[in-house]
């Protein structure tokens, strides 16, 4: 019973955390812009956290940098379990124009499990919501 | 007793990672350390491997926000070097763009104040409508935030009659709406008593801390590259440079607010005398041996680009100078002696972007506080030497 009442706000209303791993900003607005008046996923009950102790699902934008790569570990650990995570944008996902450099480590999935990639450089308002979506859809039938 | 609170990388009052230490005595702040890195993706050496054509698209994305304005300072750098002259048609385009993509940043900055300030309902206003611009700019150039629109020799995309009455009109909405916005962030006495006073920045500390943009002018220097050293057409555009001489956070609000109403009049004059011809001009693959200096007024300050070429498609070297670091050291200044319930405000009123700022080659030693700058060669050497020791997963191929 109580693992049920749990699945149904869960779904009902995923926190998230923001955080950008070396991205150029443009994934990071984009995002913003989904919070705001005109996409405003608020309504549906997706709240955007400034803790990870408080947040279900990780939103990465950017590729890793060396420098950010101890931080998103620690981040990553001190979300409280079931957590998932979502890599935004193409350097998310592959490491996009910073590919080969010497500072870049490639995409989310080289350091954590990544569950939902949503492609784009940067992504859309729209294509974020969409994602969300997809993952809680995901998480229903699991 | 002092006690030093870290700020950050992962904070909610700051969208991109920075750390920031201060020195707090009581309430108020004693000193304050910068601490940047965390979004150094080493883009200056990726420019080194990719044709000027590529290296467009990377310096799209220095920054997600003031994307254009790394292209077109690129771009006309590049252009010097080659003597290319561009069609008139192309740089008014490329001077549109430019201050759509400052009335979005401004925008967007103002709705940032408002929420740093407690002001949570100007924030969501503002945001309403910076999506008009946003989709003036998809309107134009089919892309939200990296717009691509410029290329060597011109732009890629041309303006037809009937965009031009959409954005006339989209104007006409954002224009009373901004004035709106001016009334009640200058009048609005809860909003006024929040911003007045803090974060202040004298004349002559501005100047001597190499301040500049909005965070300059806001403290009484008449100083915009638009005016000083036009490029792409400026000098036939009627525009004034907005100053105040309050030297706080509300002077820098005055200052963004004015500059906005001031881009509405530059588009006007831009969509009315919109010269008619081409909007690009073919450009060699190879740049003649040589070395240029690029200044540009972006949104947050002056951008500088420095290109040296050895006569390959290659470029051998390309510094950029992003805004925001020019603005870090005035804003110590302006935390100091500060509250820190004012950190977030002040932090947010030079419109930091992070990823602008990080190409720094300063290493600093934690143990011992001192600071050394490695030239290129020894960074080159030392990133080297740092790649052997890196874990990589082993069944990823690196193509570059």
């Amino acid at each position: 019973m109580i693992e049920k009442i749990i699945k149904w706000s869960r779904l009902k209303s995923p926190w998230i955390l923001h955080l950008n791993t070396g991205g150029c900003n443009a994934c990071d607005i984009e995002i913003l812009a989904a919070l705001m008046p005109r996409f405003d996923v608020e309504r549906v009950g997706i709240l955007l956290k400034a803790t990870p102790r408080h947040a279900d699902v990780l939103i990465c934008t950017g590729p890793i940098t060396r420098q950010t790569k101890d931080r998103i570990t620690r981040v990553y650990q001190q979300m409280p379990e079931p957590k998932f995570v979502i890599a935004v944008g193409a350097c998310a996902m592959s490491g996009c124009v910073y590919r080969g450099s010497y500072n870049v480590l490639g995409g989310i999935d080289q350091l954590i499990p990544v569950d939902m990639y949503i492609p784009g450089c940067p992504v859309r308002p729209d294509a974020v919501i969409d994602g969300v979506v997809k993952l809680l859809t995901k998480l229903e039938k699991s | 007793m002092s006690i030093t609170i870290p700020i950050g990388p992962q904070h909610p009052a700051l969208k991109e990672p920075i750390s920031l230490r201060m020195t707090i005595d009581g309430e108020v702040i004693k000193d304050a350390d910068i601490r940047l890195g965390y979004n150094h993706r080493g883009v200056e050496k990726l420019f080194e491997g990719k044709t000027y054509i590529q290296n467009i698209y990377v310096a799209e994305r220095i920054c997600g926000i003031c994307s254009h304005s790394h292209t077109t300072c690129y771009v006309n750098g590049v252009e010097k070097l080659s003597g290319l002259e561009i069609p008139k048609r192309a740089a008014y385009i490329r001077v549109l763009i430019a201050e759509l993509e400052r009335i979005h940043s401004h925008l967007l900055w103002l709705g940032v104040a408002g929420h740093e300030a407690g002001f949570d309902s100007f924030f969501m206003y503002t945001w309403r409508d910076r999506e008009i611009v946003m989709d003036i700019l998809e309107e134009i150039s089919g892309n939200r935030v990296h717009y691509a629109i410029n290329t060597i020799g011109g732009v890629r995309r041309d303006i037809d009659e009937t965009q031009k009455t959409k954005i006339l009109n989209h104007l006409k909405v954002l224009r009373e709406r901004t004035q709106y916005y001016k009334n009640l962030g200058t009048n609005e006495p809860s909003f006024v008593a929040r911003l007045s006073g803090v974060g202040k920045l004298s004349r002559e500390d501005a100047i001597a801390l190499c301040a500049v943009g909005p965070t300059l002018r806001a403290s009484g220097v008449d100083m915009d590259v638009r005016k000083d050293d036009p490029y792409n057409c400026y000098e036939e555009i009627p525009f004034e440079v907005c100053t105040s001489d309050t030297c706080d956070v509300l002077g820098r609000t005055v200052v963004r607010i004015n500059e906005v109403l001031q881009s509405y009049d530059i588009i006007e004059y831009v969509l009315k005398n919109l010269p008619a011809g081409d909007v690009r001009v073919k450009a060699p693959r190879k740049v003649p041996e040589g070395e240029t200096v690029s200044r540009y007024e972006a949104p947050r300050g002056e951008n500088i680009h420095y290109i040296k070429s050895n006569g390959t498609d290659k470029p051998e070297r390309l510094k950029v100078r992003a805004p925001t670091l020019g603005n870090y050291p005035a804003t110590v200044a302006m935390l100091k002696n500060g509250f820190i319930a004012d950190i977030p405000l002040i932090f947010a009123a030079i419109d930091p972007c992070i990823c602008c700022a990080e190409r720094m080659a300063e290493i600093q030693d934690v143990k011992t506080g001192s600071t050394e700058i490695k030239t290129f060669d020894e960074l080159k050497k030392y990133s080297k030497k740092f790649d052997k020791h890196t874990e990589h997963k082993k069944d990823v191929e690196w193509p570059l």
